[in-house]
């Protein structure tokens, strides 16, 4: 972006602002200590802890059947997801063969967890950028996906559907019939998206050459999920290390080679269309039989570490386990995607202006409990 | 590359290299700390291993023992391997920070130093992250007793 270099003989002095804890561009507790130079920011150094919780040592003391309800309220947008991560690292773990109901079920779930985080982005990250009216349209979307959500699971949020073993209960009788509604709904919606929000003059401005990540910094600073695809990084944890039903699906990875938070706006919106597509594959064929394996009701890892990586709608979720044999973890670590996205944004934001740093930080979608855990 | 040909290939380039599968379905690598920045450094500039992408690195308290564990993988060659490195010491644990290397270990490494106060040679930032400065202890460690705020059966 070009900038005008006034000549003058006033005397600027940098000075250090509060970005948060309560500020609403940073979506939850997220303080960050600015240093700038009049609009040009030249640090920026984020302050973290205010919703740490501790989970990791709270796990130690917890059953394994315990510690996957603690994993909703990491990234609480990809709550089913977070589920699944630590139900796949206990089944491996036992070596628990799931049917193929499950795999299924818990595939479908984790995409419509996908397309509803994305749809609330979408909306809260065009209010960032001035864009009033997004807010509504995503989350009047968002809204039939958490009522199917509410029917199968019991909650809208926090779905604690998963168990280690399979599912907690069968799905809901009328789980295809309004998984398909919203399906042929979405797909009238999603292009409105783009009529409205992407081809916008003004959005645009906003988003192109504004936070710009090199592949190579990609990777170094661990970035994953959209962020790490919209710098061109072949990074989908679904694609390279297929878990649940991924490897009967095609799909394509969204990939933009640009860098740009235009870029990774364009990755969400295609990953939409993807997990529609993925889960018009399965919907019909949901095979029938079993939901759970019996396991022992005080589970007992085999001694030993496991490493479990899903994709959640914000990257890779990674949990390792270190079991001495016992019924609780002897160490519990979880690998959240946005502590590692939160890393890279002093490097994209440096330089810029305080409004770009808004859209860069929009574009990241961090949620701060997931950072904080 | 698998494990086995990882093994072989790495092990000619430090001594003392102790390498096992036993429950992990990783190669693990124990290494000690005078040699772990060296090891770090050709397991991501050889070509043959290219470990570009350190995507997990958890400090454990081992009881006695501190240390930290890596999770690497290369987005070249898609392979994975894990690093481990321990000391005794419990009062001043001291290794060779890898933000050099890999630019997400900073944080990561931040992380590590504020529950398990293992401190980090060469980091540029290395302070508490997300607890307070005058914070008493290190959560994380086997040791930590907090009669407040622990909820302990």
């Amino acid at each position: 972006m070009e900038t005008t270099v006034v000549k003058s003989n006033f005397k600027s002095e940098e000075y250090f602002i509060n970005m948060g804890p309560q500020h609403p561009a940073t979506h939850g507790v997220l303080r960050l200590l600015l240093t700038i130079d009049g609009e040009i920011i030249k640090k920026i150094e984020p302050d973290l802890g205010y919703i740490h919780r501790s989970i990791e040592k709270m796990c130690e003391r917890d059953s394994y059947q315990q510690i996957v309800h603690l994993t909703d309220r990491m990234d609480y947008l990809s709550s089913h997801i977070n589920n699944e991560a630590v139900c796949l690292t206990v089944e491996n773990a036992l070596q628990l063969e799931l049917p193929d109901r499950v795999k299924v079920v818990r595939t479908i779930l984790s995409e419509l967890t996908r397309i509803a985080s994305h749809c609330l982005w979408w909306g809260v990250m065009g209010m960032d950028v001035g864009a009033l009216t997004t807010y509504f349209y995503g989350f009047r979307d968002r809204e039939m996906i958490n009522d199917i959500f509410e029917e199968t699971c019991g909650a809208r949020l926090t779905m604690n559907y998963n168990i280690p073993g399979g599912l907690m209960f069968d799905i809901h009788p009328n789980f295809v019939k309004r998984t398909k509604e919203f399906i042929a709904h979405f797909k009238t919606k999603l292009p409105e998206y783009d009529t409205l929000l992407t081809g916008n003059v003004i959005f645009q401005k906003r988003m192109k050459g504004v936070g710009i990540l090199s592949k190579e910094d990609a990777i170094s600073f661990g970035a994953s999920g959209p962020v790490g695809r919209g710098s061109g990084y072949s990074c989908d944890v679904r694609k390279h290390h297929p878990y649940s039903a991924y490897d009967k699906v095609t799909f394509n990875e969204a990939l933009k080679p640009d860098g740009d938070s235009f870029a990774r706006y364009q990755v969400r919106i295609q990953e939409m269309w993807e997990s529609m597509n993925i889960i018009e594959q399965l919907i019909d064929n949901i095979p029938e039989g079993d939901v759970q394996v019996a396991t022992n009701a005080v589970i007992k890892l085999p001694k030993g570490e496991f490493y479990q990586k899903v994709e959640t709608a914000r990257g890779e979720l990674g949990v390792y386990i270190i079991s001495t044999g016992t019924k609780n973890p002897y160490r519990v670590k979880f690998r959240s995607p946005g502590f590692s996205n939160l890393s890279l944004l002093n490097h994209i934001a440096v330089g810029g202006k305080i409004g770009d740093l808004v859209a860069s930080m929009a574009t990241l979608d961090l949620v701060i409990p997931d950072i904080d855990r | 590359m698998t494990n086995e040909a990882l093994q072989n290939l790495i092990s000619n380039w430090i001594p003392e290299l102790e390498f096992s599968e036993e429950g992990s379905q990783f190669l693990n690598i124990l290494v000690t700390p005078e040699h772990l920045h060296q090891l770090m450094t050709d397991l991501k500039t050889n070509n043959e291993t290219s470990f570009d992408y350190l995507f997990c690195l958890s400090g454990v308290d081992w009881q006695p023992e501190l240390g930290v564990v890596y999770h690497l993988e290369s987005t070249t060659h898609r392979h994975s391997i894990v690093v481990k490195v321990k000391t005794d010491d419990r009062e001043n644990p001291m290794f060779d920070s890898v933000c050099d290397i890999w630019k997400t270990a900073e944080f990561h490494e931040r992380e590590v130093f504020d529950f398990f106060g293992i401190k980090f040679k060469n980091h540029p930032n290395l302070k508490r992250l997300f607890l307070t400065d005058e914070w008493e202890g290190f959560p994380l460690r086997k040791d930590y007793e907090d009669d407040i705020n622990m909820v302990i059966k």
